[in-house]
């Protein structure tokens, strides 16, 4: 019997399978490669009905290799070009695992610029989709390099709607669900504030806040779950490359 | 009896003097792909200046902002894609350079085009409400239903003086092909706009366009095309599939002068470019 050995990145990806959990009959939208593969895992283990796009304009029956389009191979299933996807943004049926260049303790995100929006000190993508996906759908993110820079008190400008922001229609169909790190999974209290839901193993309750601008509360977290052997060989069959160790060493 | 045949074609050379300072213009294709380059370029060459550019930005927008060509910009992104951010956009943007913007959800600004299209005044959505895109774009404002509690962001018409676009087939009428796996918007960008000027890697005839393509290929309608510029390779650097992919190696060259911290990197770049 040969003894695995587990990584960080393994964690992560087993994480975001789980966030998929229960999701159903719905367009998967996965930004990073941890996220690329954990919704192709979630796929091939506990929700089959998942759908998957190539980032571009097709949903896949089976996916292409990981980080490439429809034309580099897999089965398209639909045609899905940008313009349908703001109609299934508006349809709801879609869950999305977005990045964030800033997250605060209500889950605000930010993708679009840091200081002021008039003229800002850096400017980043721009809002993008999250005003919309936060509004209509189940909405995660990831974060690859947890740390006191992303996790802020107040972000500088709200692009994805947090949870006391998100108030009338705006809250009618926002569903914020967690937040996977490289060092842990977060999800929301009754209050809308972020909370820890568990820590990777080999991350102390310490570290975690020193790399989280607003207070958390570790201690008696329970340890994020390691993927099981099948799900290993998944991760691996589809990452064969070892893409995932770009974002997570 | 068939007339004198619709022909709609214009010389590269002749784009310039179709616009004008001042101008509200639509740039078609996403990101870093299909966009009109050889169209852009013509601005570039030209004293226009002053403009409101409406796009999913790519390096369309970071070349004209560079250029100091934009008053006015209303985007949802700008990205190279394969590079995730413009540094020429980037820097414009933090030097304060770009004196007005108007930052959108991307589906609210697909809703902003389809009401200009529609001659609409604006279009309601739910995406925007609870964001700091309502604190960007001070005048927004909401719509309460007139059914239920309900309340939209009331996303205004996107109206635009000339839409420029790049697809890969067109006859001399003006009826536009594309050929690769997604439209994008310049259809609506065609509709939304009093003039579109479409360039093409390819003028063909009319039995040509659907001698080889399915007609659902035929995106746009002579209907909302003014001019055709035959312009091969008229959207490099960016994509233009299955004609071409995206010159990676050109952008990130692009990239990289535009990041220089030397003025010279980027007039040499610009110079070579133009």
């Amino acid at each position: 019997m040969t003894t695995q050995t587990i990584t960080r990145a393994d964690v992560c990806v087993a994480a975001v399978s789980d966030a998929f959990k229960g999701s159903g009959e719905v367009l998967a939208h996965a930004v990073g490669i941890v996220p690329a593969i954990g919704v192709r895992l979630a796929k091939a283990t506990h929700t089959p009905e998942l759908a998957l796009s190539d980032g571009e304009a097709f949903m896949m029956a089976e996916a292409p290799p990981l980080l490439k389009t429809a034309a580099a191979g897999g089965t398209p299933e639909a045609w899905v070009p940008f313009r349908s996807i703001f109609d299934i943004v508006a349809s709801g049926r879609r869950h999305s695992m977005m990045g964030a260049s800033q997250i605060d303790r209500y889950g605000n995100q930010n993708i679009s610029s840091i200081g002021d929006w008039r003229q800002p000190k850096r400017q980043l993508i721009g809002v993008r989709g999250a005003p919309g996906n936060t509004v209509n759908h189940r909405v995660d993110y990831w974060v690859a390099k947890h740390s006191a820079r992303i996790f802020v008190d107040r972000v500088d400008v709200a692009s994805g709607v947090g949870n006391d922001r998100a108030v009338g229609t705006a809250a009618k169909y926002h569903d914020l669900g967690v937040i996977v790190t490289n060092l842990a999974v977060f999800g929301y209290d009754e209050s809308g504030l972020v909370k820890v839901d568990s820590i990777h193993p080999g991350v102390t309750p310490e570290e975690l806040q020193e790399a989280t601008g607003f207070p958390i509360d570790a201690a008696d977290a329970p340890l994020t779950r390691e993927p099981t052997a099948e799900e290993l060989e998944i991760i691996v069959a589809e990452d064969p490359k070892g893409l995932r160790f770009n974002e997570v060493p | 009896m068939n007339k004198t045949p619709i022909d709609k074609t214009l010389p590269l050379t002749e784009v310039a003097g179709k616009l004008e300072s001042g101008m509200t213009i639509g740039i078609g294709g996403w990101g870093s792909r299909r966009k009109p380059m050889a169209l852009v370029k013509e601005i570039l060459r030209s004293d226009i200046t002053d403009l409101t550019v409406v796009a999913f930005g790519g390096p369309d927008v970071g070349l004209l902002a560079r250029a100091g060509k934009i008053r006015k910009l209303v985007y949802g992104f700008v990205s190279l894609d394969s590079i995730p951010l413009d540094p020429n956009f980037t820097r414009a943007r933090e030097r304060g350079e770009i004196p007005e913007t108007s930052e959108y959800d991307e589906g609210m600004f697909v809703a902003g085009l389809r009401a200009g299209a529609n001659r609409l005044s604006f279009q309601p959505i739910r995406a925007g409400l609870g964001s700091d895109v309502m604190a960007m774009n001070p005048d927004l404002e909401t719509v309460r239903s007139p059914y239920d509690d309900e309340e939209y962001v009331a996303v205004p018409g996107l109206r635009l003086d000339v839409s420029l676009i790049h697809l890969n087939r067109a006859d001399a009428a003006g009826n536009g092909q594309y050929l690769g796996p997604d439209p994008y918007f310049d259809d609506l960008f065609a509709m939304a706009a009093d003039t579109t000027i479409m360039s093409v890697e390819q003028v063909v005839s009319t039995d040509d366009l659907t001698a080889k393509a399915p007609p659902q290929s035929l995106l746009v309608p002579r209907i909302f095309v003014n001019h055709v510029v035959e312009a091969p390779g008229g959207a490099h650097f960016t994509s233009c599939d299955p004609d071409y992919g995206r010159d990676e190696e050109f952008q990130k060259a692009y990239a990289a002068a535009a990041k220089s911290e030397s003025d010279e990197q980027w007039t040499e770049f610009e110079e070579r470019y133009l």
